[in-house]
């Protein structure tokens, strides 16, 4: 009843074309950024900002930038968590080279390093697709945690190999750091996520996304048309790894603080990523953040129920998480190929006609 | 002959035997990929399930032990009985076709038609849930797997060679037997592939499901043939590495190691997989040997991601991949 299209009338183009055309959507859209920018920074505590929050928010942008690759412009990467840790590298030479500029500029400028890397490894996709190139991708993982491993330079030579955050500001309010309130991690972090998302929703619905869609669809078809496959593949992997860069450089200096490379950046968040935009949907913007936020809450949620409630031993319950999750992902393919997304664009539709079947 | 060249004589030879357990692993891939198109990411866990199930099988293991004593606080762990080796063998050959039943039943079924990167995802979520399943069914910590084959270094390499060049080579007993093994394997495979009607029928499916269909050849039984072969190739493997180094989680990391080595080979050629298990052996060892101590090290994680990612860049489909022709 309340969600309809019914009397929303677009008079110029610009109103036609926006991204949210229905007005309830739209209302909807200014709420959840009202109550994420002025409600939950007074509410959250230290345990929801690490636990829930702050990843969530994280994981989103890097969601965002490897739908971007796979689901907008078909190329399937697994190389994540390898252009994560460059993120986190670069923000902390950054940091530590040019102690002076501001921190978000460190993590947009990490995130314009990655891109360069992306591109570097998006090279071999002008000759090899599909699994193939899902292969040659690891090859960036697996090369990139161990040139951060092995070489001094990149972990200012610190004796345990770790990089950790230098303590910095944004006027005046510490966000990185150990003396960093959890409000502040969550403001910068959505701030970042908010301009992430904005941006990757223009880019996919201008000229730029359509190509990379062209590219996806039939690659071959796209280059008949016109399309150029060197120029929209290789500005996938760029704004992809952009994306995935600012994740890291994130991860990194709000949420850990601290990192050891192989542990933090390993394969496993190479296929947590991938899985998330799976699960989410592939070619939605929307559907990164749904992924994003459930396989973020859905290890915490079974580890309150199995270790608090049940009490589980620990390592009991992350088998225990394990069986669940692949279960899960396996039945989200079966059910619902589509992710998330498709069952919210499908509970929309029955909205839109409720009460009436058809 | 100078020393350093017979370190490295040395270091091909170990590399060699390497690249077959390499080669073990990748067959279980291509066996898959052919029949079904499906590219199983599972495969490396297959093969650590399957190595815990048989030492649980062979030391009397309660299956869920932990499990159970977590939900009705009592305190099992075994039977109290051993199993010998050859029968436990047989019997994890039962449960891996069971498992190839039950991932046919009940995911590959409901998933026909799919896009090919869906059954990956797919394949990479029953990773996940056989390995939590494996770990909840036997425990998770470190096994010792020991079914009788011969391990250590061999003696009369060593002594042979020693009269020969005045340098004795190690090489161990266990890479002999497996390379002995793989080489008995494929050759196996490549005569059930030639000569046996079901072979013919796998064949048949591979180059193409519908006409396959049309004669008259159940997918179903295709399918699950071949997930069984493929769990079959996996306990070889799971022996193999499992009596190396010990049974636990890095097991399953073989299954990337396998992925540079299938993509130099071509994902649909047996031979291939067996060649391009012994470039990466010899290359991976090689260069650890030449180049590792100029750049710190520890190169084979990613040395052979990186030789077979700028070999594809030359020849997208594979040494004996099948030559990819593209239309609109």
């Amino acid at each position: 009843m309340i969600y309809r299209e019914a009397g929303d009338f677009s008079t110029t183009y610009e109103a036609d074309s926006q991204t949210f055309p229905i007005r309830f959507d739209r209302y909807r859209y200014y709420l959840v950024l009202a109550v994420a920018f002025g409600v939950i920074p007074f509410l959250v505590n230290d345990y929801w900002a690490n636990a829930v929050l702050v990843p969530f928010l994280i994981y989103a942008i890097a969601a965002i930038g490897l739908n971007i690759l796979t689901g907008y412009c078909g190329q399937v990467s697994l190389g994540t968590g390898g252009f994560m840790a460059v993120g986190a590298y670069a923000s902390y030479k950054l940091m530590t080279a040019f102690p002076e500029v501001s921190v978000i500029i460190h993590v947009i400028l990490a995130g314009g390093i990655t891109a360069g890397v992306g591109v570097l490894f998006g090279l071999p996709s002008l000759r090899i697709k599909g699994f193939y190139l899902a292969v040659a991708t690891l090859a960036a993982q697996f090369f990139l945690v161990w040139l951060f491993n092995r070489v001094p330079w990149f972990y200012n030579h610190s004796a345990s190999g770790q990089i950790s955050v230098p303590e910095r500001t944004v006027i005046g309010v510490p966000v990185t750091g150990p003396n960093t309130d959890a409000w502040a991690k969550y403001l910068i972090c959505l701030v970042f996520v908010f301009a992430c998302a904005w941006l990757a929703r223009n880019l996919t619905r201008g000229k730029i996304g359509r190509t990379w869609m062209a590219i996806r669809d039939m690659d071959i078809a796209a280059e008949i048309i016109g399309v150029n496959p060197l120029a929209a593949k290789l500005s996938a992997f760029a704004v992809s790894s952009f994306f995935i860069g600012i994740a890291g450089a994130l991860f990194f200096s709000v949420y850990l603080g601290a990192v050891e490379v192989g542990e933090v950046f390993g394969i496993q968040k190479s296929f947590l990523v991938l899985f998330m935009v799976i699960i989410g949907g592939l070619g939605s913007i929307f559907g990164s953040f749904a992924g994003a936020a459930f396989l973020v809450l859905l290890p915490v949620l079974l580890k309150n129920i199995l270790v608090g409630t049940l009490g589980w031993s620990t390592d009991l319950a992350a088998h225990f998480e394990l069986v669940i999750v692949g279960g899960l992902i396996i039945t989200f393919l079966i059910m619902e190929p589509h992710g998330l997304a498709q069952l919210w664009r499908l509970a929309k539709e029955k909205l839109r006609l409720w009460p009436f079947p058809h | 002959m100078p020393d350093q060249l017979l370190f490295a004589i040395e270091v091909t030879l170990n590399g060699l035997m390497a690249g077959v357990l390499y080669a073990l692993v990748a067959l279980g891939f291509v066996l898959i990929f052919k029949a079904s198109g499906i590219f199983n990411y599972a495969q490396g866990v297959m093969a650590l399930f399957a190595a815990l199930t048989l030492v649980g099988i062979m030391d009397g293991q309660v299956p869920f032990a932990s499990l159970i004593n977590a939900v009705f606080g009592t305190e099992i762990h075994t039977f109290g009985w051993q199993v010998p080796a050859i029968i436990a063998i047989v019997l994890t050959l039962v449960v891996m076709c069971i498992l190839a039943w039950c991932v046919q039943r009940f995911v590959m079924r409901h998933l026909v038609n799919q896009e090919p990167i869906i059954l990956f995802m797919a394949t990479i979520g029953l990773a996940y849930f056989m390995e939590g399943f494996g770990d909840l069914m036997w425990g998770a910590d470190i096994k010792k797997l020991d079914v009788g084959l011969p391990q250590g270094i061999n003696d009369t390499i060593d002594q042979v060679t020693y009269g020969w060049f005045g340098y004795g080579f190690f090489i161990d007993n266990l890479d002999i037997v497996a390379t002995v093994i793989a080489a008995i394997l494929v050759i196996g495979l490549m005569i059930f592939s030639q000569y046996s009607k079901q072979g013919r029928a796998l064949r048949a499916v591979a180059d193409d499901h519908q006409a396959a269909l049309s004669v008259g050849i159940s997918l179903n039984y295709i399918w699950v043939l071949v997930w069984s072969i493929a769990g079959f190739v996996a306990l070889v493997a799971g022996i193999m590495w499992g009596t190396k180094s010990g049974v636990q989680f890095s097991l399953s990391l073989i299954a990337l190691k396998a992925l540079p080595v299938l993509m130099l080979g071509g994902f649909t050629s047996i031979p291939g997989a067996i060649v391009g298990g012994l470039i990466i052996g010899v290359g991976e060892k090689l260069f650890e040997f030449l180049i590792g101590p100029m750049v710190g090290g520890a190169t084979e994680n990613w040395f052979a991601y990186v030789l077979a990612l700028l070999f594809l860049v030359f020849r997208p489909q594979g040494l004996f991949g099948e030559k990819i022709i593209e239309r609109v």
